[in-house]
């Protein structure tokens, strides 16, 4: 019977590291079931860090999973017989196992700590730099995210490059946004936390009222993304989702020149 | 029941309090059942009740299974029961509340008080040699203290909103500006952290003050070691959470302004001045408490399952004082990696990465429990029953559990899979995978301590077989769906366009969850037949070295006859020379 047992321990790493594989690789029953496709430049490091994680995940899962399935395997012994079970060999430490293992995996740790670290910068730190009267100032926003209970507000930079202008362009549920260059986004909520997360572009961040935030992305193709709240903020925190519109630069100055100055801009005003 | 399985035949022999003399039968009855102030009582208060919610919070899970592989349909049987008014089905509003009643009960009604309720207090005192704990009526009073704190969830989920609905991390503003039954959860909440601090006190104080002569700290067992670090996690991260909790209380009632920012828009119509607060400051603090409390919920674990294994194994513990020292690094550790959860929360992307090197550290000494773990069984004879098979599942998905963890330690990975599925795949590996069938296998272990009698072992492994397949089963695909970005917290995650294609995982899944549940109805007539038609136990049936099976089965009040002399550590099996493959910690050398 403990063999079975053995075969059964045995089975964890072997059909845990087959199914992820294929579910990496793509291969049908599995396919689709990895990171999503990625049009985001700073996407791609972060896929390259997962990969490599994995990989030390899957040594680490095989091999103590292996031992764990060997040691059953091997020195699985008979049931409770109530006799004297001698023969179990008497160790109770050893310094130098317990040292090798630890500095190993320190090493490890060590190395993805500082791994890490650029892409973290790339997509948290850094906000892409431009150059505004001689200076390199961190770029402004493209436009204005406003998160609410359970919707999202857009408002596009008018031509004047600047938000809370009268040329603002407002949308609901619809971003439109160029690809091929790097995106400021200041993001905003009106009543509970929420979350602006993509996963087109591997990018995630809370939405806390009160605050602003700030993302950066550098889009890759002309694609429509799904924006959606990750973060709880209700009964209908489900149905809250948007539309990004990625278009080329001359497309997006086309539209933005058209839409501008927004005419319910004034209606709202009014309104309110 | 007094007959056999809880004998009372102590009760002359070393009573040590009042109430066993009382010629009132039913004042005997009270004090010694209910009122009592025997730890093995209260120990086994904690252990019925936390088993009672652990099916409610495991009922909650299904039907939460259920709206995600067949969303907005009836749910058979009980449906119209429940939903009458719905037409049978779940309302967005009662999933958010499924949810989180479900993590709500199963964190601080089952996990935290069966692992230091129930096993902390039943195997302490016994375990270090000591009649009781140090403080018995402070202890009965721990577990009275649990009572309001269910009265305040069931009147919670007698509300015409069906209870709280925010998640069981109740962030503010939507804690506070939305949140039914808030009041109830926090105040039931309260309760419990009071419950669990006496509790905490009362461990620290026993394990330092009433072990028996020759019981050194280093010859305690682990289950003792890891109830005593918890207890130490507890009593410093516990008052912090109910600060909070009293804080989002009054946010609530009182309008104080500590988590409430100004110019709020509740329905995005009504702008609230909120004096100026900050909803971060909840997160730090919530999480302050609820990252130790991970701990909290393992560590004990790990402690009977080193025992277990050990003596399974016929084998001493491999590397012991590592084991231990491991131990004190996590709960160390544990103070200062709490951001881990807010990675993405909008606080400094500066401290993310020093709560990012610390998370990491963190993982080593889990490593090091892991790789002993596999000494202390490798070239042992292994004894293929219940506990140990429990015992060893525990490690399996230990290592899934915690290697998960190092994609969230990453800040950039964790960016894109906080928030999913991938996150409910990893702390259901360590809680459930580990915690609860490590429970599992305690519970087969120390029975027929408890009540004199055995479980039946085959259809222990049979639960175990069960059990380790469906576990696998539910919660091995979620990592594929949060790597997907499919979001936790979601009643309807296929509005989504790019989640459609993941509805037949979720139904595999919902199956999964099904025939895990069967698994534990095995456990349960288990149980419950072998409280009373159990094979009667020998004291010592697993041949076992700690000082609680030197005591006849279910211990008189005041455990022991004589305190006994502790002569050598708890895991000296096959010792080279001794003529029986185990040698107590209390049989005085030749
Ligand atoms: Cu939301
Ligand atoms: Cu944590």
């Amino acid at each position: 019977m403990y063999r079975f047992w053995g075969l059964l321990f045995f089975a964890v790493p072997i059909v845990g590291t087959i199914v992820y594989a294929l579910a990496m690789l793509g291969v049908a029953p599995f396919a689709g079931l990895r990171l999503p496709a990625n049009y985001n430049q700073a996407g791609v490091e972060i896929a390259h860090l997962y990969n490599v994680i994995h990989g030390i995940m899957a040594v680490v899962f095989v091999s103590t999973g292996l031992l764990l399935g060997w040691s059953v395997w091997r020195f699985g012994g008979r049931q409770l017989s109530g006799g004297q079970e001698l023969g179990a060999r008497y160790f109770t430490h050893s310094n130098l196992l317990e040292l090798t293992w630890s500095v190993a995996a320190a090493g490890i740790l060590v190395f993805l700590s500082l791994y890490q670290l650029n892409s973290w910068a790339e997509n948290k730190l850094e906000r892409p730099l431009v150059e505004i009267a001689g200076r390199m100032q961190p770029q402004p926003p493209l436009a204005k995210v406003v998160a609410k209970r359970f919707g999202w507000e857009f408002y596009h930079a008018g031509p004047d490059g600047r938000l809370d202008t009268p040329d603002d362009v407002y949308l609901e549920n619809l971003l439109h946004v160029p690809f091929g260059e790097p995106v400021v986004l200041q993001l905003e909520s009106r009543d509970v936390i929420h979350s602006f997360f993509v996963p087109g572009l591997r990018l995630k961040q809370d939405i806390v009222p009160g605050m602003q935030h700030f993302v950066w992305f550098k889009a890759t193709s002309p694609v429509e993304l799904e924006i959606i709240c990750s973060e709880l903020c209700g009964w209908g925190h489900y149905t809250m989702q948007a539309r990004m519109q990625l278009v080329s630069r001359s497309d997006y100055d086309r539209w933005l020149a058209e839409q501008s100055p927004w005419k319910g801009f004034a209606a709202k005003e009014e309104q309110e | 029941m007094t007959a056999d399985g809880f004998s009372l035949s102590g009760e002359t022999s070393a009573v040590h309090e009042p109430h066993g003399s009382s010629s009132n039968p039913l004042v005997r009855f009270l004090g010694t059942w209910v009122f009592s102030r025997d730890h093995k009582v209260i120990g086994l208060q904690f252990l019925f009740s936390s088993l009672i919610w652990l099916g409610i919070g495991g009922l909650l899970a299904l039907a939460i299974r259920w709206q995600l592989a067949w969303p907005w349909t009836e749910i058979p049987i009980i449906g119209r029961t429940l939903f009458a008014a719905e037409g049978g089905q779940i309302t967005p509003q009662f999933y958010n509340v499924l949810f989180t009643m479900h993590a709500t009960i199963m964190i601080f009604f089952v996990v935290v008080p069966i692992l230091t309720g129930a096993f902390g207090n039943y195997l302490i005192p016994l375990m270090i040699g000591a009649r009781d704990m140090a403080f018995p009526t402070m202890n009965m009073l721990s577990y009275w203290l649990m009572w309001p704190a269910f009265g305040c969830m069931i009147w919670a989920m007698a509300t015409p909103e069906r209870g709280p609905d925010f998640g069981w991390t109740a962030y503010p503003p939507l804690s506070v500006l939305f949140g039914d039954a808030q009041s109830l959860w926090v105040l039931g909440l309260v309760f419990v952290g009071i419950s669990s601090m006496l509790g905490s006190i009362n461990y620290i104080t026993t394990v330092l003050q009433l072990r028996a002569p020759g019981m050194t700290l280093f010859r305690m067992p682990m289950t003792v070691w890891g109830l005593f670090i918890t207890a130490i996690l507890q009593a410093f991260a516990l008052p912090v959470l109910t600060a909070a909790l009293v804080m989002l209380l009054l946010e609530k009632v009182f309008q104080t302004g500590f988590f409430l920012p100004n110019g709020l828009e509740a329905n995005s119509i009504q702008p609230l001045d909120g004096s100026g607060g900050q909803p971060l400051l909840w997160q730090h603090l919530f999480w302050f408490y609820s990252h130790p409390a991970v701990y909290i919920m393992v560590l004990p674990a790990m402690g009977m399952v080193s025992d277990m294994l050990s003596c399974g194994a016929r084998k001493p513990l491999f590397g012991y004082r590592p084991m231990i020292y491991s131990m004190i690094a996590i709960s160390g550790l544990g103070f200062i990696v709490w951001g881990h959860h807010m990675f993405v929360s909008g606080m400094s992307y500066f401290l993310s990465v020093s709560f990012m090197i610390s998370t990491m550290l963190i993982a080593l000494p889990s490593g090091v429990k892991v790789f002993n773990w596999l000494g202390t069984i490798w070239g042992g004879k292994l004894r293929m029953d219940s506990p140990t098979l429990f015992g060893l599942g525990f490690i399996s998905m230990f290592i899934i559990g915690g290697l998960s963890g190092l994609l969230m330690a990453a800040t950039p990975v964790d960016m894109v899979i906080t928030d999913t599925y991938f996150i409910v795949a990893h702390f259901h590996y360590v809680l459930f995978g580990s915690s609860i069938l490590g429970v599992f296998g305690a519970i087969y272990f120390w029975f027929p301590k408890m009540f004199g009698r055995m479980m039946n072992d085959f259809w222990g492994q049979v639960h175990f077989f069960l059990s380790f397949i469906f576990v696998n089963g539910t919660f091995f695909p979620m990592h594929f769906l949060g790597a997907r970005g499919f979001l936790r917290r979601t009643a309807d995650p296929y509005v989504v366009e790019g989640f459609r294609d993941l509805l037949p995982v979720n139904q595999f899944i919902t199956w999964c969850a099904f025939g895990m549940a069967a698994a534990q109805v095995i456990f349960l007539i288990n149980f419950l037949g072998s409280l009373f038609w159990g094979r009667k136990a020998e004291a010592n049936p697993w041949r076992a070295n700690s000082l609680e099976w030197t005591v006849p089965n279910s211990p008189p009040h005041g455990n022991f006859a004589e305190i006994p002399q502790v002569y050598r550590g708890p895991y000296e099996y096959s010792y080279p020379g001794h003529d029986s493959d185990y040698w107590p910690q209390s049989e005085a050398p030749a």
